[in-house]
């Protein structure tokens, strides 16, 4: 409501009050977050090295950046490791939830164990995974005293194989929660069609494949959203399975800012490196926050 | 078998569904795992582990791992075990769960229940803070907690986690506080309630379910964090994330696999225990991250 220029202090000041609570909020944003982002991609076309300095070298951290054999490295390993990661945590979503939903006994015990994965820390669950997969002591050696005796399984030892063993252990730790997000979804469709379309005689398959799923499409959008985000973000996993090792095999870009940043003195690298890991979130999170937005007034 | 009524059953044979126990079964199986393995290695003597045999149950059972990983493990410089580390994260984690958390119902108040001019807007800048790559503030914020003399410091920590974690709670009291009637709150305007007591009393009262997603999110966040821990804690502050890194990466020495274990279940006890008493809400609050709301 429009204030008269004679209203009385404690009109106006109601009147701002929920405007100042607020701003402390919306400063902290603005500064920590885009006042942040604006000063690091400043940072990335400048010459600074172990500390911050301002002499602008235009596109030259870019140019430096893409010529790296490790940023290839680690961008090929993001690629193969998102690939891999969004889908199969898809896919056994789905099909876990998909099982769990037929009137299965025991399901809210089922959930718990799918689901605890998500509520520990990979430096936690690092620990073990990186112990099991281990061909010393880990999966391979018990095999081999099990009496299978040509057992192999040393991937987290391998360059070309290391990186697979991190979207194992990822995929161990999301596709439960992927599975109640869908569960959620099947949940939420309509029984009468689905009972319609039963009696007029559609098989358990294409019940499947064309009613149920189709109406999943939310269901989808979310869990491509966030599995993508997370997949960009992950750190604490490639620092606690494998240290990035073995060499360079499973260093992602997260990693690799990391270290240009805090310990090879390369800031203006890490910060463009930096850059482009925020512009690729961007690139999925802007549309889809828009559409939620709009869709939301 | 006839069409469920709750659930979008299929019409199943006994083979199919012996199938789908099985895929069940067999799964629930990979998700335990990690977790017995850790459980299993942690109450044996370091020999047994040497000795190959991670699956098999110990010959002979101790607790001593437990106590040297809590007591006495040699963690950077000192042999300090991990304790002084789990109350630092507990000093951190604290007042960042309760700061950002009254802040989320606060912010999320304002933006359903005094709509002005762009909140759509200020909303969505909001909600995309969510999403940044961490890696995009740490250098500034590390040049940030210099300039306000918190580097290293658990109040830096605490800082860090509440300006990162505000983005989460304001969307979880929003979603929820668009849905409250908003009749009541114009009828209580027109008894004459202010600003504050409108929250006090009428919002804050029916918020429980919402708070407790809000903390059991932040909660867990926050204590699982490792980046932000690793670039800005000092020796004095690092979290117990960090701490069990340092204590399970170190190159020195004979590794004590057990007390490794040892040391990771103590880590990861306070959100597993959140998990199993508050599972529920857990879920919720995942699902609620998941933007739909």
């Amino acid at each position: 409501m429009p204030l008269s220029a004679n209203a009385d202090f404690k009109t106006r000041f109601q009147h701002w009050l929920p405007k100042l609570v607020l701003s402390p909020s919306l400063a902290m944003v603005l500064v920590f977050v885009y006042g942040f982002i604006l000063f690091s991609v400043y940072l990335s076309f400048t010459d600074s090295r172990l500390l911050p300095s301002f002499g602008w070298v235009g596109w030259e951290n870019y140019s430096k950046l893409w010529r790296l054999s490790h940023w290839e490295t680690s961008i090929t390993n993001m690629g193969i490791f998102a690939a891999l990661y969004i889908g199969i945590c898809t896919v056994l979503g789905l099909g876990l939830a998909i099982f769990l939903d037929q009137k299965i006994r025991g399901e809210g015990m089922i959930r718990t164990i799918y689901l605890y994965p998500m509520a520990l820390s990979f430096i936690v669950t690092g620990t073990a995974w990186k112990w099991f997969l281990d061909p010393g002591i880990g999966l391979e050696n018990v095999m081999q005293s099990w009496g299978w005796t040509s057992f192999e399984f040393d991937w987290i030892k391998n360059r070309d194989f290391a990186i697979y063993t991190v979207v194992l252990a990822a995929v161990w730790q999301t596709s439960g929660f992927v599975m109640a997000m869908f569960l959620a979804g099947l949940r939420g469709i309509d029984n009468e069609i689905l009972k319609a379309a039963q009696m007029d005689g559609a098989s358990n398959w294409n019940l499947y494949r064309r009613i149920i799923i189709p109406q999943l499409r939310p269901a989808f959008l979310s869990a491509f959203v966030i599995l993508s985000h997370l997949a960009i973000k992950t750190f604490d996993l490639v620092i606690a399975l494998t240290g990035g090792g073995p060499g360079r095999a499973t260093e992602l870009p997260a990693t690799f800012m990391y270290s240009y940043t805090f310990s090879r003195n390369q800031m203006g690298i890490g910060a463009a490196s930096a850059t482009i890991m925020l512009m690729t979130i961007a690139a999925i999170m802007i549309p889809y926050l828009y559409a939620e937005l709009r869709e939301k007034n | 078998m006839s069409v469920a009524s709750q659930d979008t059953a299929i019409r199943t044979g006994r083979v199919m569904r012996t199938l789908i126990y099985l895929v069940l079964l067999l799964f629930a199986l990979f998700y335990m795992l990690p977790l017995y393995v850790m459980v299993i290695n942690s109450v044996k003597p370091l020999d047994e582990i040497t000795g190959g045999g991670m699956m098999n149950l110990p010959q002979v059972f101790t607790l001593e791992p437990w106590a040297k990983a809590w007591s006495s493990a040699q963690i950077g410089v000192q042999p300090t075990g991990l304790s002084p580390y789990f109350w630092n994260s507990i000093k951190m984690v604290v007042p960042a769960v309760a700061i950002s958390t009254v802040l989320g119902a606060l912010n999320g108040y304002v933006l359903t229940k005094w709509r002005f001019k762009y909140d759509t807007i200020l909303f969505g800048l909001i909600l995309f803070a969510c999403f940044i790559p961490f890696q995009i503030v740490l250098i500034p914020m590390a040049k940030m907690l210099g300039l306000m003399g918190l580097a290293g410091t658990t109040w830096g920590l605490v800082l860090v986690h509440v300006v990162y974690g505000i983005g989460f709670t304001t969307l979880y009291f929003r979603n929820y506080y668009a849905v409250f009637p908003t009749e009541l709150i114009r009828a209580a305007q027109i008894d004459g309630a202010g600003f504050f007591q409108i929250f006090w009393r009428i919002l804050l009262p029916s918020s429980g379910p919402i708070a407790v997603v809000s903390v059991i999110w932040q909660f867990t966040n926050i204590w699982n964090d490792f980046l932000f821990g690793a670039s800005f804690a000092g020796a004095d502050s690092q979290p117990m994330t960090v701490a069990l890194n340092n204590l399970v990466q170190a190159s020195h020495g004979v590794k004590e696999y057990n007390v490794h274990f040892a040391g990771a279940i103590l880590a990861a006890l306070p959100t597993l225990l959140v998990y199993i008493v508050a599972g529920r809400y857990f879920v919720r609050g995942l699902m609620a991250g998941s933007v739909k709301g």
